[in-house]
């Protein structure tokens, strides 16, 4: 036996895969979004309602879950591509299972493909899945503090969406007390206030992915 | 289960080592765990027996962890302190202006194995 020093992350194999998928996805001119949040935050609404207000747009949807499929017979009813994925247990989604969900999916030829990752605000943010943008939504019910208990989610997110805004008056979610939290974990990152339901803030996250969908294509 | 995705990934990286490498037996491997990087050791051990009977170059692999310990930086008077004993709150300056900075990981550090290419005969 001989030993050998390795001093690899023991993720060193997922992350090799995620950069590969990541290089194919940009030379395809497809935009994979990492969407991370905590169950009941409101992803499929919100996923609903984009998929409706930019019809120009060719979006694909995978519904990451333990199991069943109700999220993404819902996205398909609007006419967009949806598969629901299952990790069979797992508590997050890695590239091995985003690339075998995207093949899946059909993902040529799709301007944006959402990957809704296993509701739950650790996990998921501790792997590289390949997308070239990790967004994530806090909905008002769950506080304005989840950025001092969960740091790594909003560290990783390019932007965090807070939804339900519509229920704002009957909480104690202070905007600006979490606008500036996520800004020290993550100087730069966009903050956008959204109701999927009253349509309120849309028009700011629609602009700001398009512009991203420009910016991962120049 | 969330141990259970960490000893799969793991698994992944030591095979695609073994392959890079033509390892044909992975003896140990040692692994460096922050003391906040949220592992449960004893369980983690758990699964990796389980796991590993199922791949031929791992079976043999005897899991190894080092503990590694967890520093806080205080960006209000820029001095350091353990991380476990004192959280997020600095004790220097009581701030909570503050960063980890080492106490997270999970590192392969070594493995032992048996193959891999002789030196080149002249």
């Amino acid at each position: 036996m001989k030993i050998i020093e390795l001093g690899r992350t023991v993720t060193a194999a997922n992350d090799r895969e995620a950069r590969e998928l990541r290089r194919r996805l940009k030379e395809q001119g497809t935009l994979l979004i990492n969407l991370m949040s905590s169950p009941g935050s409101g992803k499929t609404t919100l996923l609903s309602r984009l998929i409706t207000d930019m019809p120009d747009l060719k979006i694909g949807v995978m519904e990451a879950d333990i199991d069943s499929a109700v999220d993404a017979e819902k996205i398909e009813a609007l006419g967009a591509r949806a598969i629901q994925v299952h990790t069979g247990g797992m508590c997050h989604m890695d590239a091995g299972m985003t690339a075998q969900a995207l093949e899946e999916l059909g993902g040529q030829g799709l301007d944006l493909v959402f990957l809704e990752n296993v509701g739950n605000l650790i996990c998921p943010a501790e792997y590289d899945t390949g997308a070239g943008l990790c967004l994530m939504i806090l909905s008002v019910p769950e506080g304005d503090d989840k950025p001092l208990k969960y740091p790594l989610i909003f560290r990783e997110s390019h932007g965090a969406v807070i939804s339900k805004l519509d229920a704002l008056p009957y909480f104690d979610f202070d905007l600006e007390k979490c606008r500036s939290r996520i800004e020290k974990l993550r100087p730069g990152a966009a903050v956008m206030p959204v109701s999927a339901k009253t349509g309120q803030g849309m028009d700011r996250l629609e602009a700001w992915l398009r512009q991203q969908l420009a910016a991962w294509r120049s | 289960m969330h141990e259970m995705g960490i000893v799969l990934h793991l698994a992944k990286t030591l095979e695609e080592t073994a392959a890079e490498e033509k390892l044909t037996k992975i003896g140990s491997v040692t692994l460096q765990v922050g003391e906040v990087s949220g592992i449960m050791t004893d369980y983690f051990v758990d699964c990796w027996n389980y796991f590993r009977t199922r791949h031929p170059v791992l079976a043999q692999a005897e899991l190894k962890i080092e503990t590694a310990a967890a520093v806080t930086y205080c960006g209000s008077c820029g001095r350091t302190y353990p991380t476990v004993k004192f959280g997020r709150t600095c004790p220097w300056c009581s701030s909570g202006e503050t960063w980890l900075v080492t106490g997270d990981q999970c590192v392969i550090k070594e493995i032992e194995a048996e193959g891999g290419e002789e030196p080149e005969e002249s």
